[in-house]
């Protein structure tokens, strides 16, 4: 055997490896993808980068769990497949056309990373898929860029911003200066929150925005935060990005100076990297945490065994749960063959219905596909006043659902209108 | 106050101090990977995934065995370095006589590995590694509030490189690694063991991505992709300062830093770009780099 021949084939394996890196798990299922009565999920999240662990593996145990508990009730058939978009909607785009023309997908379940999200939705309609999104915040997914084959379950920007921001201003902090991650989700959660801040008579004085991803080292921007004088950091980033601003801006001391940070969009696993020692007291909004009730609790109970790392679910994660439920209610209520054939008259019936489920609780879906379920804003415990692992909320509000998100009005969205 | 270009003075000095702080990652990283390259012919990709296990080796030794951030500082370099040297026995050793393409593509597949390790026990949100007792607090310079632990790391990586440098350009032992590098059958005829010595190179250029670890642990969350993040940037800055070339590699690494700091003040969008734009441009006025030889 020559040392060339070995040569050229590595040159291409390694030219190959990029592809084969982006093909989904559960590829290469084509010929009995088209047949039968089964319903394919395909979760597609960051099982890699930053946002893993707030939505991850996690997220497909949440999905199988919803499957488990109702799909086997109802004698459907349902297959579960996960991939990783790597947060880059080329890759993101790449995987779901796949799983739609050749394994024959049927939903999309999870997709964080704005930018992905808006490339799926996209894709979904045009296929007249449909498009289950927990994991992405921008509020486009239910405003300009709204579809009849999506639903935006757990959270978006302008929640968070209402919540969070109002919150923020309302006590004090009305000067206000944005450190924002440099793309889809970082730009509508910046922008949504500065038009709270403003409606509220603050000012924002100053946004700085981070690449992303492979920013680590946030000193230089919270210091030019630091040098505009706002009261308020805005953190509208998420994940590893919030952790570091968070982490760097305790070292340089400007929450000992009184600056008050506003992390716009902290996960419970956030608030578990940070320790409470160094989270304590930031102001928050989720709509699940596991210890909210005896409902929650008990969801938590039956997930956790198989939770990646000892996790407890997110928000995130939760909501790939109550998505799949009401998702699947739905095709027991229309028949299989009718769910699998048009995505949107699906999504139209799953509208219709009343979700209900141990982790939102009673809900619904509007017109423009934004599920609507109270929003909580929580401030992180104290070191002393946590009784337990992952014993991190106190809860300081509870924002009813009418009021948590956008008026479907404001929305732009050409589902409303028509 | 004055006004530098439209920016506040006082801001201007923080950020130029920040990259230096930053730069001094970058010089120790790129340090190791020069001299690695300079003796082994390695593209050592792996080497952000031995500097993320650096700072893992740290938050084990604290949590599993209770022993704090002066010993990670001694031992973790130690332990990653063995591993290392393990890794270059059993894998890379069987490369040198291959082109450059072949090592490049074992370590990034080690590199994919041993991440893919981490990620699996420890999830990727990161860990939380608390600033030693000692270089706890800030010192406030007027133009900024400079936290101790930040002086520590410039001043550490300071000594780490000049040790380093010394080491390679000053004792016998750095004639003996320089003399290989040029001619290594010849130096073998001598007497020396060449390949025990290229085992301990790769070693302590690995110990050296440990140490940046440990410096870097209780600066970022503790997590599987921070090496990810900071290793292509490093490798740029290899290629500006000169592959090989060791004092390059220091030099280029605070200088970009430096450069780096300030595109986050006038044009922060563009600050993950800028090195890589400075290394394009370098690679067309001098392709073998600013110190290298060509």
């Amino acid at each position: 055997m020559t040392t060339a021949f070995d040569r050229r084939s590595l040159i291409r394996g390694a030219a190959l490896a990029p592809l084969v890196a982006a093909l989904p798990a559960g590829a290469g299922r084509g010929a009995r993808a088209q047949s039968g009565q089964t319903i394919r999920i395909g979760v597609m999240n960051d099982q890699s980068g930053l946002y893993r662990d707030i939505t991850g593996p996690g997220s497909t145990v949440c999905v199988r769990q919803a499957v488990q508990e109702f799909a086997g009730q109802r004698g459907i058939a349902v297959e579960v497949m996960e991939a990783d978009h790597q947060n880059k909607p080329d890759v993101g785009s790449t995987i779901v056309r796949q799983w739609i023309d050749r394994d024959g997908v049927d939903v999309i379940v999870d997709v964080p990373t704005s930018s992905v999200a808006l490339a799926v939705a996209g894709i979904c309609r045009e296929k007249n898929k449909i498009f289950l999104c927990s994991g992405a915040a921008t509020s486009d997914l239910t405003g300009a860029q709204c579809s009849p084959n999506t639903v935006h379950w757990t959270y978006d920007t302008w929640m968070l911003a209402r919540s969070t921001g109002g919150a923020m201003v309302r006590a004090g902090g009305d000067t206000w200066f944005f450190i924002t991650a440099d793309y889809a989700f970082g730009h509508a959660l910046e922008r949504d929150t500065a038009n709270f801040v403003r409606q509220a008579g603050g000012r924002v004085l100053g946004q700085v925005r981070t690449p992303f991803p492979g920013t680590t080292d946030f000193s230089s921007f919270l210091l030019q935060a630091q040098a505009s004088r706002a009261k308020v950091i805005g953190l509208a980033n998420a994940g590893g990005d919030t952790i570091n601003c968070i982490k760097q801006a305790g070292e340089f001391g400007l929450t000992r100076r009184g600056v008050k940070l506003a992390g716009l969009l902290v996960f419970i696993s956030d608030v578990h990297a940070l320790g409470l020692q160094t989270a304590q007291g930031v102001v928050l909004t989720e709509t699940f945490y596991w210890d909210l009730n005896d409902r929650t609790r008990a969801f938590t109970r039956r997930v956790l065994p198989n939770m990646p790392g000892g996790l407890r679910p997110g928000m995130a994660q939760a909501g790939c749960y109550s998505a799949v439920l009401h998702y699947l209610k739905t095709v027991a209520d229309m028949g299989v063959a009718q769910a699998k054939a048009d995505g949107a008259a699906t999504v139209a019936r799953m509208k219709a219905m009343p979700t209900d489920d141990d982790a939102f609780g009673p809900g619904s879906i509007r017109a423009d596909g934004r599920k609507l379920h109270p929003a909580y804003l929580f401030e992180v415990k104290k070191p002393e006043e946590s009784s337990g692992p992952w014993d991190y909320y106190k809860l300081l509000q509870t924002v009813p659902p009418e009021e948590a998100f956008r008026p479907l009005a404001e929305g732009g969205c050409a589902l409303v209108r028509s | 106050m004055d006004e530098i270009f439209g920016i506040p003075a006082p801001l201007l000095f923080g950020q130029l101090l920040l990259g230096l702080i930053n730069g001094a990652f970058y010089a120790m990283l790129s340090l190791g990977l020069a001299v690695i390259f300079g003796l082994l012919n390695i593209v050592n990709l792996a080497h952000g995934a031995l500097f993320m296990m650096g700072a893992f080796v740290a938050w084990m030794l604290l949590n599993y065995a209770g022993l704090g951030y002066w010993w990670a500082m001694l031992l973790s370099p130690v332990i990653v370095g063995l591993f290392g040297m393990a890794l270059e026995k059993l894998f890379i050793s069987r490369l040198y006589k291959l082109d450059h393409l072949y090592g490049l593509l074992l370590t990034f597949g080690l590199a994919l590995v041993i991440e893919g390790v981490f990620r699996n026990y420890y999830g990727s949100s990161g860990l939380p590694y608390r600033i030693p007792d000692q270089l706890q607090g800030a010192w406030d310079l007027g133009f900024m509030f400079m936290p101790v632990y930040r002086g520590w790391v410039v001043i550490a990586a300071l000594i780490f490189c000049l040790t380093t440098w010394l080491v390679i350009e000053k004792t016998r032992l750095g004639a003996y690694l320089r003399a290989a590098t040029e001619n290594a059958p010849l130096v073998q005829a001598f007497g020396v063991n060449v390949p025990r010595m290229v085992t301990l190179t790769y070693g302590g250029g690995v110990a050296l991505a440990a140490l940046a670890g440990v410096l870097a642990a209780p600066i970022y969350s503790v997590n599987p992709q921070m090496g990810t993040n900071l290793i292509i940037v490093v490798f740029a800055v290899v290629v500006i300062g000169g592959m090989g070339s060791i004092l390059g590699a220091v030099l280029t690494g605070f200088t970009l830093g430096v450069v780096e700091g300030l595109t986050k003040v006038f044009w922060p969008e563009a600050s993950a770009t800028v090195i890589f734009v400075i290394m394009a441009i370098v690679l067309l006025a001098r392709p073998a780099g600013l110190f290298g030889r060509a």
